[in-house]
């Protein structure tokens, strides 16, 4: 494959906090147009995999390296990474009480736009933007007057992270437990959004617990994670089989 | 309309993104001075250095005397050392005193002062929408947009002129609301005062303009005692905004004030204070020791006042503004942001007094506590028998940031009838690395995150302020948290 299409790499990344080595030796490459899905028992490193990736202060980087479309991006801000295209629905979205959810989502995407000396956009035409990609993922435009995140529900919370994925088109997205807590209806308005966003230039890493996403979502490749590294990678077949046997058939292989 | 708050805003946009205090600079002037120390003379000389009547003299002896009883209180969840009050310059005032007929005439060194606080006294200012009275150390400066107030029969000058054209009225409300031995810094100050402003209202007037003061300590060793006096008579009403800033020495200053406000039948005072005292320095030497005593006597049926106050400055804030609701139907606002960093600290809160049938009062007290600050809110609602049918609603919020600052209330409510009704909330929060990841990871910067989230915090209170200063009051306590998370 053409290496152009290489949207993240993963070299041989060491990754600690408070002196405890969490990701091990990990490897991963993501080709444009490739889903991948990352399952493992609790405290495999996914979480914090994640996390690496967009650059949270807490971790240190021990070896390896993280390229983005070829250029490593360990040593860029938080604010870089999300500006070049990397995005993280977070397992437990954050509230933020006084910032309403409308100026958060316009100041995220006036800040990609300055990024690329776009112009920015003023809350009137805002406003006509975000609400039609609100509809994508079945959300009522009242949720733009309240607090991000504020007393919203699991699913809300699940609906306005995959909201602020397509508003900022990000390249990579990764998707951490994005199907923990919803229910079934949910669950297909998640699927379908992520669905709809996908494209043969993109790439996804869905980081979950259960095969039932992979039912709405094909997945290129099924990888588990263990000890932080990845210990086994295959089609979907895999998740199947993971769901049927769990975790420790994989140590007894 | 171009206003000088503007003029504050871009001065530290520009120029002062690398300083954490930007009036920390002093002027070099010369000074008359009177020598250090306290005792019955140096209060007589202030008196006979300002021509007074002898009833102002009176006064201040017998304050004199009040305080010399008086301890200094500890109750206040402070630490500081003793203040040694014989080490204090009482009167310190720029050379050159005779009465200025014009801002022109104003010392140039001084009007460069001034220029430089983003205060602009030549005539360019009358574009502002602001009359205003300068203190610089103990006296007023100037006094602008006096000549066009008087033809609405508005009386707006320093209290030393006041004393001078008003005796009677000065007689008549002086210690009125804040009475000598109130406590012991309203004392103090009784005794020492150097001046301040005056003001009042006449009937049926609403203020065409905006009043404001503004306090500059210059002086090492100086302590300023200003006194404010604002009168609103029946169905009147007025604005009044209050600023604050001293440079940045290595010792303490001090600063004891007292403003007194007096609402007659259906008027309203709303007075705005955004506090900008030097703080110290990172490691909590030098600044302000901030006592002020700030009360509002609601006397007639249907008084308003509102009190609304932005504290980010001082080493030690002591203040509450406080309400006594005498007139039926009165009543009484407190909207606060006291924001502490490094190792400020601030003892902040509100009085509110109810006496009148069906008085009304409010309280919003946020708190925001940095770095190894301690933030207390310290407030007393009290309904006594006569206050049928009297209301408050109290909601104190504190917002820490990092793992070494403090945060502490100490709402105190008493009630003396059946027939009132009192709310009051409380919370406690704290921003997160975790809410600042999420900001950047959506490309949202850390100053854009805190700006956001701290506005987001105050929002009640700030849209409570004039709208030149609430642009300010955003702008200064993001400046003031720079580098204090993450």
């Amino acid at each position: 494959m053409n290496s152009n299409n290489l949207l993240l790499e993963i070299k041989n990344l060491k990754v600690s906090i408070e002196d405890n080595i969490i990701l091990d030796d990990l490897n991963l490459k993501i080709q444009k147009g490739e889903i991948h899905a990352i399952m493992g028992p609790n405290g495999s490193g996914k979480s914090t995999f994640s996390k690496v990736v967009a650059g949270h202060p807490a971790y240190s980087i021990l070896g390896g390296d993280i390229l983005f479309k070829g250029d490593s991006i360990i040593e860029l801000s938080p604010e870089e990474r999300s500006h070049l295209g990397i995005f993280l629905a977070f397992q437990y979205p954050i509230e933020i009480p006084g910032v309403s959810n409308e100026d958060f989502l316009r100041l995220s995407y006036n800040a990609k736009q300055r990024f690329f000396n776009q112009p920015e956009v003023d809350p009137i035409e805002f406003l006509g933007i975000v609400t039609t990609k609100m509809q994508l993922v079945n959300m009522s435009p009242q949720f733009l007057n309240r607090n991000v995140n504020e007393g919203f529900s699991g699913g809300e919370k699940k609906r306005n992270e995959i909201l602020q994925m397509i508003l900022l088109d990000s390249d990579i997205c990764i998707l951490d437990e994005t199907d923990s807590g919803l229910d079934i209806d949910a669950l297909k308005v998640i699927s379908n959004g992520i669905n709809n966003f996908m494209t043969k230039e993109k790439g996804i890493i869905l980081i979950t617990h259960y095969q039932r996403l992979l039912d709405y979502i094909n997945p290129t490749y099924v990888h588990v994670m263990q000890n932080g590294k990845i210990v086994k990678t295959g089609s979907s077949e895999l998740a199947k089989e993971l769901e049927d046997k769990g975790y420790q058939w994989l140590n007894t292989d | 309309m171009i206003n000088q708050s503007n003029k504050v805003i871009n001065n530290s946009l520009t120029k002062l993104v690398n300083k954490s205090y930007q009036y920390g600079f002093s002027t070099n002037i010369e000074k008359d001075i009177i020598e250090k120390g306290l005792n019955e003379q140096t209060i007589k000389l202030i008196s006979s250095k300002k021509n007074e009547p002898p009833f102002l003299l009176k006064f201040r002896l017998k304050a004199y005397k009040k305080w010399q009883t008086m301890n200094e209180p500890e109750w206040a969840h402070l630490k500081f050392p003793t203040i040694d009050f014989q080490s204090i310059v009482y009167y310190s005032a720029p050379k050159s005193q005779k009465k200025l007929k014009d801002l022109s005439e104003v010392d140039s060194e001084l009007l460069k002062t001034f220029e430089k606080l983003g205060i602009s006294l030549n005539e360019q200012k009358r574009l502002a929408n602001v009359a205003i009275d300068i203190v610089f150390d103990s006296v007023s400066i100037g006094t602008t947009f006096q000549k066009e107030l008087s033809e609405y029969g508005i009386i707006f000058a320093s209290i030393s002129e006041a004393i001078q054209d008003y005796p009677e009225m000065i007689e008549k409300y002086i210690g009125s609301v804040v009475p000598i031995g109130d406590n012991y810094f309203s004392a103090l100050n009784s005794a020492v005062f150097t001046d301040g402003s005056f003001c009042y209202i006449p009937e049926n007037v609403k203020s065409p303009i905006d009043l404001s003061t503004y306090f500059r300590i210059n002086d090492q060793t100086s302590g300023q005692f200003e006194r404010t006096l604002i009168i609103a008579d029946k169905n009147s009403q007025v604005n009044y905004l209050e600023g604050c800033t001293a440079p940045q020495y290595d010792t303490n200053q001090l600063h004891a004030a007292i403003v007194e406000l007096v609402a007659l039948d259906n008027a309203v005072i709303k007075y705005s204070t955004v506090q900008n005292w030097y703080a110290g320095n990172e490691y909590g030497k030098g600044g302000i020791y901030n006592f002020v005593t700030k009360r509002g006597l609601c006397i007639g049926n249907n008084a308003q006042i509102s009190w609304t106050q932005v504290e980010t400055g001082s080493a030690i804030t002591w203040k509450y503004p406080s309400c006594l609701l005498i007139g039926e139907n009165s009543q009484g606002e407190f909207y606060s942001v006291a924001l502490t960093n490094n190792y400020q600290q601030a003892d902040t809160g509100t009085k509110m007094l109810h006496i009148g049938k069906s008085s009304r009062s409010r309280i919003i007290s946020k708190g925001i506590s940095a770095g190894n600050s301690k933030n207390s809110y310290r407030g007393l609602v009290q309904m006594t028998d006569k206050a049928l049918n009297a209301r408050n609603y109290s909601q104190c919020d504190s917002l820490l940031i990092g793992n070494c600052s403090n945060a502490n209330t100490f709402p105190i409510i008493s009630v003396q009838n059946s027939t009132t009704r009192i709310e009051h909330e409380a919370s406690t929060s704290k921003i997160g690395e975790e809410q600042i990841f999420y900001f950047l990871q959506r490309g949202i910067s850390l100053e854009k995150a805190i700006e956001l989230m701290i506005s987001g915090f105050c929002k009640e209170v700030f849209k409570k302020l004039p709208l030149e200063f609430a642009a300010e009051a955003d702008k200064l306590l993001s400046l003031k948290l720079e580098g204090s998370v993450g």
